[in-house]
């Protein structure tokens, strides 16, 4: 198959691919909590001297005031503007000078911040970022340029890309009531609108200890690590403003909703559909495991899944076809499918065919031979996990920012290994109801016309 | 801690702490059939990467088969000997192994994982798709709509475009002066023996470089090596010439909608053999470097919001070298990000750099390096890439020092030599205001 294909079609889409779930053995992994509530986990990976510290604020884009789309993800880069003790700028030329590297990024439901050094210079790590979460002082300037720069963000990654734009419409027409809709990078004009009071008032309100998580991954002791956390992250006050994420949810969602995307610059229109999924919850993640079970079987190989088969091989409908889902999250996800008609296929009939091959898997279940592949790559994928510590010190970090605990990672591979095939078709029931599905056509303006 | 005692505390560390050296230990292998190879063994984890690579790749094509290699690479994986796609796929995933082919403008690039409970049968898997493909009809026309609809893609994807008319215009004629990937009109054309023909071009024992990390000794990996690759054809195609680089500058404008303009822009570079690369690539650094802090990160992005992210590299190919940067910007600040490049080029051309930011680029280089070797994936590539330009296996253990070594008046000297203002040209793709052809 061709691994390029995609590179830019499919925007985010493409990122989401049912990736199989992976994690570290318990041996490695240690977990704390300080006494003003920040938790901290460590994963000792000796193979390297080379560590990786990442901060987890529990504070994302669905957590937002409504009106000030954004502004999660604007903190993060202001959160390099500087403190008293270390001056804009100052914290990357820092991490630099270390021969390190450091960035962030944010999603719907939490922002993180990261270092991979030398594992000799995490003191220096730990220092800083303690720093940053209670000092941050940034110019009435700084938050003017930042701004601009978010503005140039968002012209690069999403309104210069159709598929991109596309995936926002999506959201926003799948989430009738909850704040999933709204894209984690803003909408442009509620960006513009973003203040140096506005960022001030966020960062008070949720960057503290006790909305945070520590994950330090490599070449390192527990015991020092908590020792070297107790001393700069110990001292750092808890916020009383720290509340359970309760967000606005979803009211039944009787009616589907269908939308076309008609651009200029689209040369491969392909058929996009979304329903609502459950996610991984604390204790109960069996229904999130058999879905992701069923994305692997829809669409996880370019050869033998599902779409593939029927939608490339036995037919010539398409060129490339995938089914994605992610229940990392705090509140309900989506299941997605995507096919990309082969030349002289329109998109009425890729959708066609698409929902055709899930009818027939809804009649015929599942291959027990793709079953069982499925169920070996999952095993072997705690394997190769080993091999990428700071893998997972972003998958402890994403696990419990959305509130799922060590123990729910850690059994997550017995979850997935003790889904059945009922399982995986019960879950498929509940997913497929278009109802509560979103389908979109990202389409030429030639072909609209 | 006051803001001065934090740096101080920064900066004894990087006085007192002697260069970095990677702690890798690279064994150069042999195989009973004679194949070389290196490895880096680690028995922490029950599996092994093997990285492959074909030297050519793309550039072996003739103008009339352009993207034969590229197609034929997509297809080593569907299907071999007795098994077609569909039968590949299953006896790779059932053994939870990880195959994957990929072609550049210098090589073909074969990289597998897999567990050490089954590595026989992997690499008996992985053997008749490099001995017996069986580029089946049906398999041919199904990847070639692929690479078709990703071409029609290109067509309208402006890092695509930009990408086009800049190899066009620095190579003319030369295979790095088109997409490897082909044209329409020529992977159209495509039939399967000009598939069969690219394979036995560019796979063959005399263009071939190999290397492992992880859980194999060096006794087992000579086996490995012997069963997996001792039945190559002996020779492939011969290698492509000496490209020659079209250096004048100026502004290259093409029409494209949209509310940003992409740009690339380039000049010429060094080779990684000349005596002056390591000054070269920390003058890259502090010029262009990926880092918050290089120069044009600091003026394009920091200082005035005029882009989300700006960044160059040496970009040193087999038969061609060049110094290569990028960026993306709103149509109306186009103009201004390309004068501050433009100044920033010349007032390092003339002026050199700084103690300061020579000091700082050298411990970024030397701590980052060898934060490299970091999973059995990574060096095994990393390992390939090094046996490639030419080093030895102790590279690792003096390569800070040959950083280390290079002073300012070096850079200065580089500089000079290097960066010419006169040669710079920026490819805009988009609607830039007041930016026109120059």
């Amino acid at each position: 198959m061709l691994r390029t294909l995609g590179r830019t079609m499919f925007g985010l889409i493409a990122l989401s691919l049912p990736i199989l779930p992976v994690v570290a053995s318990a041996d490695t992994v240690s977990s704390f909590t300080l006494d003003n509530g920040m938790q901290v986990v460590v994963i000792e990976d000796h193979r390297a001297p080379v560590v990786t510290q990442m901060v987890w604020y529990k504070i994302g884009r669905a957590d937002e005031v409504a009106g000030h789309s954004g502004i999660a993800h604007f903190f993060e880069h202001l959160m390099f503007k500087g403190t008293e003790k270390v001056p804009s700028g100052e914290f990357s030329a820092t991490v630099e000078k270390q021969g390190g590297d450091d960035n962030a990024f944010t999603t719907q439901d939490y922002t993180a911040y990261f270092q991979r050094v030398a594992a000799d210079r995490l003191d220096l790590m730990m220092q800083m970022e303690s720093d940053r979460m209670v000092n941050l002082n940034m110019s009435e300037e700084d938050v003017t340029t930042e701004r601009q720069v978010i503005l140039e963000e968002r012209g690069q990654r999403t309104d210069s890309d159709p598929g991109n734009l596309l995936q926002e419409q999506m959201s926003a027409a799948q989430y009738l009531n909850h704040p999933y809709g709204t894209p984690v990078i803003g909408w442009r004009a509620e960006i513009a609108g973003l203040t140096r009071d506005d960022a001030i008032g966020f960062y008070r309100a949720y960057y503290a200890p006790n909305n945070a998580i520590l994950i330090v991954a490599g070449d390192v002791k527990p015991d020092d690590v908590l020792a070297m956390a107790k001393k700069y992250y110990g001292p750092l006050p808890p916020s009383d403003k720290i509340k359970p994420r309760q967000r606005p949810q979803e009211p039944p969602q009787l009616a589907e909703r269908r939308m076309v995307l008609a651009d200029e610059r689209v040369a491969q229109p392909y058929v996009a559909r979304s329903y609502m999924a459950p996610e991984r919850n604390p204790g109960d993640q069996k229904q999130a495991a058999a879905l992701s079970v069923l994305a692997n079987l829809l669409g996880g190989s370019g050869t033998t899944s599902v779409l593939t088969k029927a939608l490339q091989f036995d037919s010539q409908t398409a060129v490339y076809s995938s089914a994605y889902y992610d229940g990392t999250s705090v509140d309900p996800q989506t299941f997605g499918l995507v096919v990309v008609p082969a030349e002289g296929v329109s998109l009425a009939d890729a959708e066609t065919a698409m929902d055709q091959t899930i009818a027939k898997f809804m009649k015929d279940g599942v291959n027990a031979a793709d079953f069982a592949r499925i169920k070996t790559q999952i095993r072997a994928s705690q394997i190769y996990a080993r091999d990428d510590a700071g893998g997972l010190a972003r998958m402890y970090g994403e696990a419990l920012a959305v509130g799922l605990s060590v123990k729910d990672v850690q059994d997550w591979p017995d979850v997935l290994q003790a889904v059945t095939p009922e399982d995986v078709m019960a879950a498929a029931a509940l997913v497929f109801n278009r109802d509560q599905a979103v389908t979109g056509w990202l389409t030429t303006k030639e072909a609209a016309e | 801690m006051s803001a001065r005692m934090l740096l101080k505390a920064a900066v004894l560390l990087l006085t007192f702490t002697a260069p970095l050296r990677a702690e890798v230990n690279i064994q150069a292998v042999t195989s009973p059939g004679g194949i070389k190879a290196w490895l880096v063994e680690d028995h922490g984890i029950p599996f092994t990467s093997l990285e492959i690579r074909f030297k050519g790749g793309t550039s072996l094509d003739t103008p009339e088969t352009r993207g034969a290699v590229n197609l034929m690479t997509a297809l080593i994986e569907e299907g071999a000997g007795a098994l077609d796609s569909q039968g590949f796929a299953a006896a790779r995933d059932g053994l939870a192994a990880e195959f994957r082919f990929n072609s550049d403008l210098d090589g073909v690039s074969v990289s597998s994982h897999f567990l050490t409970e089954n590595r026989d049968q992997a690499m008996a898997l992985l053997h008749s798709a490099l001995t017996k493909p069986r580029f089946d009809q049906v398999a041919v026309d199904r990847v070639r709509e692929q690479v078709l609809s990703g071409l029609r893609s290109d067509a309208k994807d402006p890092a695509a475009i930009a990408a086009d008319l800049e190899r066009k215009r620095s190579f003319g004629d030369h295979p790095y002066g088109s997409d490897g990937s082909g044209t329409i009109k020529s992977v159209t054309a495509l039939t399967r023996d000009d598939i069969e023909l690219a394979f036995h071009d560019a796979i063959a024992r005399d263009r071939i470089t190999v290397a492992a990390a992880g859980d194999i000794t060096a006794a087992e990996l000579g086996d490995l090596l012997d069963k997996l690759l001792g039945d190559l054809p002996a020779q492939g195609a011969p290698q492509p010439v000496e490209a020659t680089l079209q250096t004048k500058g100026g502004i290259t404008v093409e029409n494209f909608p949209g509310p940003q303009s992409m740009i690339i822009f380039g000049q010429g570079g060094l080779r990684f053999s000349d005596p002056d690369y390591f000054a070269a690539s920390l003058l890259n650094e502090i010029l262009g470097g990926g880092r918050f802090s290089a120069r044009l990160m600091t003026e394009v992005r920091e200082k005035r919001g005029l882009t989300y992210g700006v960044s160059t590299s040496l970009a040193s190919f087999d038969h061609a070298q060049m110094l290569m940067g990028q960026f993306q910007a709103s149509n109306e600040k186009v103009a201004e990000a390309i004068k501050v490049i433009r100044e920033e080029w010349a007032k390092v051309a003339k002026d050199g750099v700084t103690e300061d930011e020579l000091a700082n680029a050298k411990t970024y280089m030397t701590g980052a390096y060898p934060l490299r070797f970091d999973g059995n994936d990574t060096i095994a590539s990393i390992l390939v890439g090094m046996q490639d330009l030419g080093l030895t296996p102790d590279y690792p253990k003096t390569r800070n020092e040959k950083v280390e070594a290079v002073t300012l008046e070096d850079i200065k000297r580089v500089a000079a030599r290097l960066i010419k203002p006169e040669d710079l040209h920026f490819i805009v793709v988009g609607q830039p205001t007041g930016v026109v052809n120059e």
